[in-house]
C-alpha cells in the first residue's frame, strides 16, 4: 500500500473484484478437534448444562446454562475435551468449547423436525451459529417490527471477496433462503445490496437489487441503510428503528441449504490471504483452527507475524493460531513481521486528512485530541465519536500513524461500560 | 497452546498508505529548494549558502537543545526543524548578521513551537512568528535595500515593495513582470524567483503535501484586493500582479499559510482563511505601515483559525 503520487483529494480506496474466472474454493479437511465459541462466560455457582467427557452430535445446540440465550451448533460429532475462558477482540469475552471430532458423523435431529414446522423462535433457537450468522432475534422486537430485510452482499473490507463469491455461486440456495426467510419472518419486502459489478440476473429471487458503489467504504451497512431508507440514520438510532434488518448473504444462503439438506449448514467461506498477497477462497467447517488453514496451503507462522481475522482496515487480529473460523469470519490474512506497520506517540501535526477521508465527516483532528486526554464524554457530547461508522480510514492515513481507530473503540468502549455500571448501580 | 508463536496484536487498520513527517518534511525541502538555490545561492553568492545552512544548523540545534532540557525524546529526526530552518532563512536578505540568524531559529524553534509542546501544536505560524519579532525588534536588517548596498546586481537593486510604497508607482516603472518571475529583483533568499516558488507550490499542492485551497485562495485573496486597489486608483496602487510576485507572497502562499498546525483543515474555513491572509497581505502593503504584509496577515489568520474551523460539515447522522 503506497500513497498514491497524486495526491490533492482524499485517497479512494476500492473493495476488491471478483477474478473474471472463479476459482474453486479450497476445502480443508475437517480438522480431529474444533473449536465452538459461545458469546457468555461460565460463573462459578451457574449450572453448567456441559461437562468435560460430553459426547455431542453433529448439528447439536450446546449452551452453558440452561437460561442462557448464547450458544453454538457443533459442526462435528465428538467428545468435549475443554472448556474454557476465551477472551475475544475488543472486550468479548467468550467460552471456548474445544470437541474431538470422531470418524462417525451422527447428525441431530432437532433441525429436521424444525424444518416440518419453521418458526421464528425456532430459528432465533437453532440458526443463530449457521455460516454468516444470521440473526434473528432483531425480528422478534414486537415495538420495532422490520418492514425490510436487507441481504448485504458487499465485502466489508480491501482483499476479501468472500460475500461476492457467495452472492455468485449459491444462486439456488440464496433463492431458496430468501423464499424461507420470508416465511420465518414474515417480512415481505426483501433488497439484496450487490456490489456495482454484480448486480445482474437477481431479479426472479423475490428481492429487488440495489447497486452499491466499490469504492470503501460503501458497503458498510450503515452506509447501505442510508441508501435503502433515503435519509441519514441519526446517531443513538439503529437499523431496527427505520424497519431494516441486516443479514449476511451467505447466511441466507446458508438458511437456504439447511433446508435443501434437511441439516445445518457448517462449513463457512473464507477469504485466506497469505504472506505474499496471493488469494484463495477456503471452505471450512465452523470452528476449524485458522493453522489448519495455514498447514493446508504449508506456510509456517513466525514470531511477531499478524493473523488477522477479517480484512485489513476493520477486522482484528488474533494472539493465537487456534483461533476458531466463526461462523462471521468473512477472511483471515496472514502477515508477516515485516510487513506489520506500527503505530506511533506522535502527536497530532493537524494535516487534515483524516477529514477529507472520514465518510462520516467527523473532525477526527479535534476527536483524537479529546480521545488522548481520555475526555470521552467531551468527544462523544461536542465532536461526534458516535457518528463513527468504524471503517478504519483515518488510521489508515494518518501521517503521525496515530491510532485513531483504536481510540475510538477504546472510548466507545469504555462509555459503553460506564453507562452499563451506572445502570447497574441504580 | 503451549507451542503457540507470541505473535503481534495490534489493533485495525494493519495497512498503512504510507506516508510520514520525515518523508513529509524531505518533500517540502525539496520543493523550496529551485528558489533557494537558483533564486538565492546563485544570485547573492556565499553570503546566502552562509545564511541558509547556518539558519538550519541552529534550527535543529535549538530543536536538539529544547529536547534535551525538557526531557522529551529527539525530535529532530522528523525533519520539520529544518524545514523551519530552510524557509526561515527564505525570508532573510543574504547578509544577515550571524546573531540576527541565531536569534530568528531561537525563536521559530523554542518560542514558537516547542513551548507549546512541539511539532501539530504551535498555535502560530513559528517561521512567521519568529521574522515578525525580529521585524519588530531590528527592522533595519530586514530592510532590503540597505542590505544589499554592497552588491553589484545586473538589474536596479531596488527592493520592489519598499520603492512603490515610499516612491510612488514610478519607481517601479522600470520593474518588468519577467524580471520579478526569473528572480531579477532584490529581497529574501527564497522569496525572489517567482517562477521556483510556483515550480515548488505546484509541486506540493498536487502531491498533496499543502492542502491547496489554501495556498490558491491566498493567492487569489491577493490578486482581487490588488485588483480593486488597482482600479480604484491605478496611479497609486501597483497591479494584482506586482503584488503576487514581490517580497513574501509566493512564500507565504506555499510555505507559510499552509502550515498544519496553525491553518483550518475544513473546506470552507481553508478558503476563508487563505483568502483573509492574501487580502490582509496588500492593505497592510497599501495603507499599512509596514512594507510587506505577508508575515503580519499570516499571523493574523492564525488568530483566526480556530474560529474558522468552527464552520464545519454536518456530521453524519447528527441530529440538530
Amino acid at each position: 500500500m503506497k500513497r498514491s503520487f497524486f495526491s490533492v483529494t482524499a485517497p479512494r480506496l476500492q473493495v476488491d473484484s471478483l477474478p473474471g474466472v472463479l476459482p474453486d474454493s479450497v476445502r480443508i479437511e475437517t480438522p480431529r478437534q474444533i473449536m465452538l465459541l459461545i458469546e457468555e462466560t461460565a460463573e462459578n455457582g451457574d449450572a453448567m448444562m456441559i461437562r468435560k467427557g460430553d459426547p455431542v452430535k453433529t448439528g447439536q445446540k450446546i449452551s452453558l446454562s440452561t437460561d442462557s440465550e448464547a450458544y453454538a451448533i457443533s459442526t462435528v460429532t465428538g467428545t468435549i475435551t475443554h472448556i474454557e475462558p476465551f477472551p475475544g477482540e475488543s472486550g468479548r469475552q467468550f467460552t471456548a468449547v474445544s470437541v474431538a471430532v470422531s470418524k462417525e458423523a451422527d447428525p441431530d435431529e432437532r433441525f429436521a423436525a424444525y424444518c416440518e414446522k419453521p418458526s421464528l423462535e425456532g430459528a432465533v433457537d437453532l440458526l443463530g451459529c449457521l455460516p454468516g450468522n444470521p440473526a434473528f432475534e432483531k425480528f422478534t422486537d414486537a415495538d420495532k417490527p422490520i418492514q425490510t430485510i436487507v441481504i448485504n452482499a458487499t465485502d466489508q473490507d480491501l482483499f476479501i471477496i468472500t460475500a461476492q463469491y457467495a452472492l455468485k455461486t449459491f444462486y439456488h440456495e440464496l433463492a431458496q433462503g430468501i423464499q424461507h426467510l420470508k416465511t420465518i419472518t414474515g417480512v415481505e419486502n426483501v433488497v439484496i445490496a450487490a456490489p456495482q459489478d454484480a448486480i445482474q440476473g437477481y431479479g426472479d429471487m423475490g428481492a429487488s437489487v440495489i447497486s452499491i458503489d466499490k469504492g470503501y467504504p460503501e458497503g458498510l451497512p450503515h452506509l447501505i441503510a442510508q441508501r435503502v431508507t433515503g435519509h441519514e440514520i441519526p446517531v443513538g438510532k439503529n437499523f431496527q428503528d427505520f424497519g431494516i434488518a441486516f443479514l449476511g448473504v451467505e447466511a441466507v444462503a446458508s438458511l437456504g441449504l439447511s433446508f435443501q439438506n434437511k441439516k445445518p449448514a457448517r462449513t463457512k467461506l473464507v477469504t485466506f490471504m497469505d504472506k505474499r498477497g496471493n488469494r484463495s477462497l477456503v471452505s471450512a467447517i465452523v470452528g476449524t483452527p485458522v493453522r489448519d488453514i495455514f498447514t493446508r496451503f504449508g506456510l509456517s507462522v513466525n514470531d511477531q507475524d499478524r493473523i488477522i481475522i477479517g480484512g485489513p482496515l476493520n477486522g482484528f487480529s488474533t494472539y493465537t493460531d487456534a483461533f476458531p473460523i466463526r461462523p462471521d469470519t468473512d477472511a483471515v490474512l496472514l502477515q508477516d513481521k515485516d510487513d506489520v506497520t506500527l503505530v506511533s506517540d506522535y502527536p497530532c501535526i493537524n494535516c487534515g486528512d483524516c477529514i477529507r477521508v472520514c465518510p462520516a465527516r467527523v473532525q477526527v483532528n479535534m476527536l483524537i485530541r479529546f480521545l488522548e486526554a481520555g475526555k470521552y464524554e467531551e468527544a462523544a457530547e461536542d465532536y461526534d465519536l458516535y457518528s463513527c461508522l468504524e471503517c478504519g480510514l483515518c488510521s489508515y492515513v494518518c501521517v503521525s500513524r496515530i491510532p485513531i481507530f483504536q481510540s475510538i473503540k477504546l472510548a466507545k468502549y469504555e462509555l459503553g461500560r460506564a453507562a452499563t455500571g451506572e445502570a447497574a448501580d441504580e | 497452546m503451549n507451542n503457540t508463536k507470541k505473535l503481534i496484536v495490534s489493533h485495525a487498520p494493519f495497512i498503512h498508505i504510507g506516508s510520514n513527517i520525515p518523508q513529509m518534511s524531505l518533500h517540502i525541502i525539496i520543493a523550496a529548494l529551485p528558489a533557494v538555490i537558483l533564486g538565492g545561492m546563485f544570485r547573492f553568492g556565499a553570503s546566502a549558502i552562509a545564511v541558509v545552512s547556518f539558519s538550519v544548523a541552529t534550527a535543529m540545534l535549538w530543536e536538539i537543545a529544547i529536547n534535551l532540557v525538557s526531557k522529551k525524546p529527539v525530535s529532530v529526526g522528523d525533519g520539520n526543524a529544518a524545514v523551519i530552518g530552510l524557509v526561515f532563512a527564505m525570508l532573510l536578505p543574504a547578509t544577515a548578521p550571524w546573531w540576527f540568524v541565531l536569534t530568528g531559529t531561537f525563536i521559530a524553534i523554542v518560542i514558537g513551537k516547542q513551548i507549546f509542546g512541539g511539532i501539530g501544536s504551535n498555535p502560530f505560524n513559528p517561521i512567521a512568528l519568529a521574522l515578525a519579532i525580529l521585524m519588530i525588534s531590528w527592522g533595519d536588517f530586514l530592510d532590503f535595500d540597505e542590505m544589499y548596498r554592497h552588491f553589484y546586481f545586473d538589474f536596479i537593486p531596488t527592493y520592489p515593495l519598499a520603492a512603490v510604497k515610499h516612491f510612488g508607482l514610478d519607481a517601479i516603472e522600470p520593474v518588468r513582470l519577467m524580471d520579478l518571475l526569473l528572480g531579477r529583483q532584490i529581497g529574501g533568499i527564497g522569496a525572489t524567483f517567482g517562477i521556483g516558488l510556483m515550480i515548488g507550490g505546484v509541486y506540493l499542492m498536487i502531491r498533496g503535501f499543502i492542502r491547496w485551497e489554501i495556498a490558491l485562495s491566498f493567492l487569489g485573496g491577493v490578486f482581487i484586493t490588488a485588483l480593486i486597489f488597482n482600479i480604484i486608483d491605478p496611479s497609486r496602487f501597483a497591479g494584482p500582479f506586482f503584488h503576487l510576485l514581490t517580497g513574501y507572497t509566493l512564500v507565504a502562499a506555499f510555505f507559510l499559510a499552509p502550515e498544519d498546525s496553525s491553518s483550518p483543515v475544513n473546506f470552507i474555513p481553508m478558503l476563508l482563511y487563505g483568502a483573509v491572509g492574501g487580502m490582509m497581505t496588500v492593505l497592510i502593503r497599501n495603507i499599512g505601515a509596514y512594507v510587506d504584509g505577508a508575515i503580519l496577515s499570516i499571523l493574523l489568520i492564525n488568530l483566526l483559525n480556530p474560529l474558522l474551523d468552527k464552520i464545519r460539515p454536518k456530521t453524519l447522522g447528527k441530529v440538530a
